[in-house]
């Protein structure tokens, strides 16, 4: 399923989406398909895989690690679309850092994406004014190339960025790096009010320390189609990197829990 | 045609791959800085400091005992091992620092590997009155023990990166998540010709008094133009500061010379002209050391100040139009021009301007005696004295 089917899926349900994020190969390649499925099992609505880059300068500490985890086990981009082939129900996007993408080779990265049914590519580390090339090779593919706005983009830049937005826009709640925070940025409501004035059909989900059922209903009541989880998924990772089953078991429930927190 | 492009680009380098949180103050920050560094206050303020606190202009010496060894072409020094901080990196931090204050900043961070840009910056902030803070790799706050004292005395803080490969690159990087997180009160002052667009301009236009006042002092010397030039190269801004006035004089020839670590042919160096392929690391497009799939290779050198896997666009740039000689020298030679700079000359380099050296040493004795060097000597060695006397089986 494609990501914009999924959101209009979900509109008519009066559901939000719930995007969740691991990264790819952490621990090991060989545990990400489990925690995938334990994560869709939970009702994760979109699964978000990042492909790790040594040098990832939007993560806080614990992506971070999990990016070290997986390279240290071998992670690269060739196992990265292997595993992902193999993970269904849910539509799947791929974030990951230009040079990653750039080596690869822009056309072949999103001949990969298409093969491996994955409709989405996030690269936080490519502003709009940089991404004429791989919008190129995505409208090719049919690929979506996911935009972000942050609460310091400006009125003129939004525009920019609008314009080529595609699948849905991806909103970074604070001025700060990817992490759990024990409040959200009062910032977001704002934030989220401010783009959805210009942004016409294109969904809006939030991401940026979002980590608990509360933050959910807060960006979804804001107005957001969705909300993106990542670093409170990955650190229940690292949490129980000696045992699996407790592992997927705590993924699936959390991810249920967020879930519940998306209906509206 | 004048580069960087209003997009930033060398040719196809440089450019601005930052997150878009960054971005927005990356626009500001290239306004303020296109708009002060034509202002006759601004300018005659950051005069005023280069004169009178930097210590500048700093003398171009003729090297005659080195010279004589070599029984070739003449060497001159340009002395920014003589500015004030021991390295020509206060030129560019009392620039940006001044460029700080009237964008109404109260903070600056800055990344270090050597730790020479984290005391220029912290001599800067302490003279200017901001606040400063340092990102260093844990391997590098080790291996520059002295620095760190040194900045902490100046009310500088450093603080330890243990991320990573633990050294310059991981120090970039945690100062640019502090930058995306702090970006209303916090001035990022990066030390090199790398990083998002304006970041190469702006230290290029802070650095490139070394080559204005270097070209002055050879034509009142010899009455002509030096034949050769030669910069280390880590980041690049000792280099494009003295490259930067002789490019349009194509009879220079500008050697930008690499740390060749344990030799190139064992990977473990700092060469990224010499050795490196196309990418996008720290915001911007140029040669890097990286694997097949892109994940970025650490570096390695004797020298904390040139172990780092990427260098500045526009030497990429200009490597790739041949208009620069990027050549390495290895870790052993570099000690060997260590030692010998200092017995002929009674100067001691930094091991980073060391490199420079050693080139010179290599290509002098080929030229003819009326011909001439410029070596670029970018810092004094005092702080390598630790890592020379480890290297030599001298127990301090």
């Amino acid at each position: 399923m494609k990501l914009k089917e999924k959101f209009s899926e979900l509109k008519k349900k009066k559901q939000g989406a719930l995007i969740g994020f691991v990264t790819a190969g952490d621990p090991t390649p060989k545990d990400t398909q489990d925690i995938a499925e334990a994560m869709i099992r939970g009702g994760i609505d979109i699964l978000e895989l990042g492909l790790p880059f040594s040098d990832p300068v939007a993560d806080g500490p614990v992506i971070q690690k999990a990016g070290e985890r997986a390279l240290k086990a071998g992670m690269n981009p060739d196992i990265f679309f292997e595993i992902a082939g193999k993970i269904n129900g849910v539509p799947k996007a791929v974030l990951t850092y230009y040079n990653i993408v750039l080596q690869r080779g822009l056309d072949k990265f999103c001949y990969d994406c298409v093969k491996t049914d994955i409709d989405g590519i996030v690269i936080p580390d490519l502003p709009i004014e940089e991404a004429a090339p791989l919008l190129k090779a995505c409208k090719k593919h049919g690929i979506c190339l996911i935009c972000l706005a942050a609460p310091t983009t400006t009125e003129s830049r939004l525009g920019k960025i609008l314009k080529e937005a595609d699948g849905f826009l991806y909103v970074v709640s604070v001025a700060g790096v990817t992490g759990a925070r024990k409040e959200l940025s009062a910032q977001v409501t704002p934030l989220v009010k401010r783009i959805k004035q210009k942004s016409g059909d294109l969904p809006l989900a939030v991401g940026f320390g979002i980590s608990k059922p509360e933050h959910v209903k807060e960006v979804i009541d804001a107005g957001a189609d969705g909300a993106i989880v990542g670093s409170a998924f990955v650190k229940i990772i690292e949490e129980n990197l000696g045992d699996k089953t407790k592992l997927l078991n705590r993924l699936e429930d959390y991810a249920r829990e967020l879930k519940s927190a998306t209906l509206k | 045609m004048d580069l960087p492009d209003d997009r930033g680009r060398y040719g196809v380098y440089g450019g601005r791959f930052s997150p878009e949180v960054l971005m927005p103050a990356l626009e500001e920050l290239e306004r303020s800085f296109r708009k002060f560094v034509k202002d006759k206050e601004f300018q005659r303020d950051l005069a005023y400091y280069l004169k009178e606190f930097a210590g500048r202009p700093t003398p171009l010496y003729y090297a005659k005992n080195l010279s004589q060894k070599l029984n070739g072409a003449k060497i001159y020094l340009k002395r920014e091992d003589l500015v004030h901080g021991g390295a020509h990196k206060l030129n560019n931090t009392l620039g940006q620092a001044l460029l700080a204050k009237r964008m109404g900043k109260t903070r600056v961070i800055a990344e270090t590997g050597a730790g020479q840009h984290g005391v220029a910056t912290a001599i800067a902030a302490a003279t200017l009155d901001l606040k400063c803070e340092v990102y260093m790799g844990t391997e590098d706050t080790v291996r520059q023990k002295l620095n760190v004292f040194r900045m902490n005395l100046m009310d500088a803080r450093v603080i330890p990166v243990d991320s990573g490969s633990k050294t310059l690159k991981d120090a970039t990087n945690e100062a640019m998540r502090d930058w995306i997180s702090n970006i209303d009160n916090t001035y990022y002052l990066i030390g090199s010709v790398m990083g998002p667009h304006p970041y190469p301009l702006i230290v290029r236009e802070f650095q490139k008094i070394i080559g204005q006042e270097a070209k002055k002092q050879i034509l009142e010397k010899e009455g002509k133009l030096p034949d050769a030039v030669m910069a280390c190269v880590g980041g690049g801004s000792n280099a494009i500061g003295i490259f930067h006035e002789f490019l349009e004089d194509k009879k220079v020839e500008l050697f930008g010379v690499e740390a060749g670590g344990k030799g190139i042919e064992t990977g473990e160096h700092g060469a990224a002209l010499c050795a490196g392929t196309n990418g996008v690391l720290h915001g911007m497009y140029s040669k890097l050391l990286q694997d097949r799939y892109g994940q970025i290779k650490v570096s390695y050198s004797i020298s904390a100040g040139l172990d780092y896997p990427g260098v500045g666009p526009e030497l990429s740039y200009l490597a790739g139009e041949g208009r620069i000689t990027p050549v390495s020298i290895t870790d052993d030679e570099a000690l060997d021009a260590f030692k010998i700079l200092s017995k002929t000359e009674g100067i001691m380099p930094a091991l980073e301007s060391a490199h420079a050296v050693a080139q010179a040493m290599k290509t002098a004795p080929e030229m003819k005696k009326d011909e001439t060097i410029i070596i670029n000597l970018s810092g004094r060695g005092d702080k390598d004295v630790f890592t020379v006397a480890e290297a030599l089986g001298v127990n301090l």
